[in-house]
């Protein structure tokens, strides 16, 4: 029998249409604040969701114009929610991976170890707003391998008892326990060692687009493709695969088709190339059964949140769970655990050991 | 003591920041009562604490990179703490007065990004963030950034001052009645938020922020400047003033008194900008156990191993293994070029150091670690809960502060005993407040809003 389905849902803004807001229950003047964050976050770990994501870049996303950083809001709900991966989308184009790092680290302590990382590339417009040289093409694949490597790199620069507390020499740290990680790449250099200590997890859980870095440095690949067979096939397959799954159902409020046309009138849903299902949630609950046969995960985007999360909280969720297609994360687990991946060894020492 | 109708400010209030910094020696790791210094549950518990003592802020430091000695990761003080801006969003949810303040460097940061981060602690506090701006030149630090060492000495303060006025212009992007409603054009009002272009010697910037203005206005501005030139960029730009200048009445009345004036040289009100010093409170039920107990947590901080530490940098030589309940080295110092590497301490003529430590240790008749503690800076007050408070409460009436950022020695319960004996006998004298009156951390600080460019909330 295959592995359970784990099932994550991204949860930027009101939802992935980008006139989701018209039909959420708050008004835009609450759209960015805490009490709506909290019930969002905590709607998704009640409905049994192994993981959040959200999305983020530094230029307003389409349709709404407000959004707090992704970090900023996954760290916000980490002590609210008890067993919910939290995995922000942050940039590598034109961030600073020693800062990307301490933030990760972070949030994986303030969450007990249940963070991940969904790698982005940055588009060119943002390097105004920085007033930096654009990178575009190839340079962003660059960017983005080499973001996650300085990433691994400091997480592991500290072992995990570098904090020694030893009295009768009176030091707190063993500097051997430290690790300068001496990162070259071509357009920079990281000296390190971290100045966050090695998070819970040891490694954050890392998500990317399948073929924007190297797959070994990936831990769960997001396969976008527009039908089953087109995920079937899609990534590697070094890692853990997640389809990529739009998604609109019928509802008290309507159905599915009339929702988005509803929200298309005001701007057409932009086709994203990943796979789109609308129509009831015994239909979803079916298509998610299939892709369990051919990928580990499924991450939801749900037309409008207010909408598509209760119903997927009663009717889609509880029928996989029953069905034993996906279960809910266990309790005290990190997100790594969840997943069953083993808590890794540090490279430094494991680059110390004799041969 | 002079009554508080006879001092220039007999109604002042005081203001309790506590301190997190987390890497130095002044936070004691070897005791049963020393917790972990990165596990989410020490913050937790700290900032729970300093919120029922109705304190203002929640204020964390933070440093680019390891502090180094002898080319290798100084190891004898508590280091490795989290990313300020991260642990005190984590800690917005859990807190619903408290002021919640991030050290962040202007140097290693840009604004778009940073100037962003802050206004989501800001609209997820609902008006609580804090900024403690923060500059370095040194390329030491730049080697963990892309840009590595590029800023001169001379442009520090060019670029902190251009970074505010950058994040200012985001804080400002967004008109107030910003929001939409579900049926109109839009989310938010056709023009509602401007884009903000800003050309500097510094920036070259053209953004369109994503954030509104949080019920605060903007983010309030912290700064440590002690330097002439930090005085003055604090003068211009920040809204509370973090000096050393707390521990000894008279110098902490100069230190007030020269930057009000310079306060008023740079347009503003003279208390447009509030001055809490850094300082360690440390208790007891006489004067005497406080004393004793300060003694008990001085040999704590300096250890032997950081006496000679201290001591070596001084001497220029490496003193380890040497005795440090012993004399003083008899050597002289070597006279070294500063190697730039230490992080934080700044190169004095060691000549002169080393013969006054020879003076006092001679005429007090001192063990090396005896001396490093004796010749230490001073760190604040010592005393029992009604002598500080009377203290505390001159202190403030007469101007010399307008509060404390106080650094505990323990974490994370290192401010109970300020919380549980201290606060209640300043609240008796009228110095401080018996509930939070505000729900912003400029409300609590009485900060007047943001001068902005866009019309008044």
């Amino acid at each position: 029998m295959p592995p359970p389905l784990h099932l994550a849902i991204e949860l930027d803004g009101d939802g992935a249409h980008p006139a989701a807001w018209r039909r959420s229950r708050h008004a835009p003047a609450d759209a960015l604040g805490p009490a709506r964050l909290r019930q969002v976050a905590r709607h998704a770990e009640n409905a049994g969701f192994t993981l959040a994501t959200f999305d983020d870049a530094l230029l307003p996303p389409a349709g709404v114009a407000g959004r707090v950083g992704a970090v900023e809001r996954a760290a916000y709900v980490a002590p609210l929610t008890s067993v919910i991966g939290l995995v922000p989308v942050v940039g590598t184009t034109y961030t600073e991976p020693f800062h990307v790092a301490s933030q990760l680290a972070s949030l994986d302590f303030a969450s007990l170890g249940r963070a991940g990382w969904v790698v982005a590339t940055t588009g060119a417009a943002a390097a105004a707003a920085l007033g930096r040289p654009v990178v575009e093409g190839d340079a962003l694949a660059r960017e983005a391998r080499d973001a996650v490597r300085v990433n691994r790199d400091l997480w592991d620069s500290w072992e995990d008892d570098a904090a020694i507390r030893d009295v009768l020499t009176g030091r707190y740290l063993d500097h051997t326990k430290l690790h300068y990680v001496d990162f070259v790449g071509e357009t920079y250099t990281v000296k390190g060692p971290a100045i966050v200590p090695r998070p819970p997890q040891g490694q954050l859980v890392v998500f990317a687009p399948a073929g924007l870095v190297p797959a070994d440095q990936v831990d769960v690949e997001l396969v976008a493709g527009p039908d089953v067979a087109a995920v079937a096939s899609g990534g590697s397959g070094a890692g853990l695969r997640f389809a990529e799954v739009e998604v609109a159902l019928d509802t008290a409020a309507g159905d599915a088709l009339d929702r988005v046309g509803d929200l298309d009138a005001h701007t057409p849903w932009p086709h994203t190339g990943r796979l789109r299902y609308a129509g009831p949630a015994a239909g979803l609950v079916a298509l998610l059964t299939e892709l369990a046969r051919v990928v580990d995960g499924v991450r939801l985007h749900p037309l409008v949140l207010d909408e598509e999360l209760p119903e997927l909280s009663a009717r889609v969720l509880p029928a996989l769970f029953e069905a034993r297609v996906a279960g809910r994360p266990p309790v005290g687990s990190t997100l790594r655990s969840t997943f069953g991946l083993t808590r890794p060894e540090n490279r430094f020492t494991a680059e110390e050991q004799p041969a | 003591m002079t009554s508080a109708d006879d001092l220039p400010r007999p109604d002042a209030q005081l203001h309790f920041g506590v301190f997190f910094q987390g890497v130095n020696h002044w936070t004691i790791w070897s005791e049963p009562e020393s917790g972990s210094q990165v596990d989410f549950a020490s913050f937790r518990r700290m900032v729970a604490t300093a919120e029922r003592g109705l304190f203002d802020a929640f204020f964390l430091g933070e440093g680019l990179r390891l502090r180094e000695s002898g080319g290798k990761v100084h190891e004898l003080d508590v280091a490795g703490r989290p990313d300020a801006v991260t642990q005190l969003a984590a800690l917005a949810g859990l807190t619903s007065r408290i002021g919640l303040v991030a050290t962040q460097n202007t140097t290693y940061n840009e604004p778009a990004d940073l100037a962003r981060r802050l206004a989501g602690l800001d609209v997820l506090s609902e008006g609580r963030a804090g900024w403690n701006v923060v500059t370095t030149d040194n390329a030491w630090t730049g080697e963990n950034f892309r840009r590595g060492g590029y800023l001169d000495h001379a442009d520090r303060y060019v670029r902190a001052e251009q970074f505010l006025q950058v994040a200012r212009a985001m804080w400002d992007s967004w008109a107030d009645d910003w929001a939409g409603s579900a049926d109109g054009p839009a989310w938010a009002r056709p023009g509602a938020v401007a884009p903000v272009r800003v050309t500097s010697s510094q920036f070259d910037v053209d953004i369109t922020p994503t954030l509104p203005r949080s019920p605060q206005g903007h983010p309030v501005i912290f700064q440590a400047g002690d330097s002439s030139d930090g005085r003055d960029f604090a003068a211009r730009n920040a809204e509370v003033i973090f000096s050393a200048h707390g521990s000894d009445f008279d110098d902490a009345l100069a230190f007030a008194t020269d930057v009000r004036h310079r306060v008023v040289a740079a347009g503003r009100p003279a208390d447009d900008l509030k001055i809490l010093p850094g300082t360690e409170i440390i208790i007891g039920d006489t004067e005497t156990e406080a004393e004793e107990k300060a003694r008990w947590i001085r040999l704590r901080q300096v250890t032997p191993a950081t006496a000679l530490a201290i001591a070596g940098q001084v001497w220029g030589l490496d003193l380890t293994g040497r005795d440090a309940d012993g004399p003083l080295p008899a050597e002289d110092p070597v006279v070294v070029e500063p190697t730039g590497t230490m992080g934080s301490r700044r190169w004095t003529d060691p000549r002169q150091i080393v013969q006054r430590w020879r003076d006092v240790a001679e005429a007090e008749k001192l063990t090396l670690r005896e001396t490093v503690i004796r010749l230490g800076p001073q760190r604040g007050h010592v005393g029992t809960p009604s002598g500080l408070a009377d203290r505390f409460a001159h202190f403030v009436r007469a101007g010399a502060v307008d509060g404390f950022n106080v650094s505990p020695y323990f974490t994370p319960d290192g401010l109970d005993d300020i919380v549980d004996r201290l606060v209640p006998e300043l609240q008796d004298r009228g110095v401080y407040r018996t509930a939070y009156t505000g729900t912003t951390l400029r409300e609590h600080l009485g900060l007047r809003d943001p001068i902005t460019r866009r019309a008044p909330r």
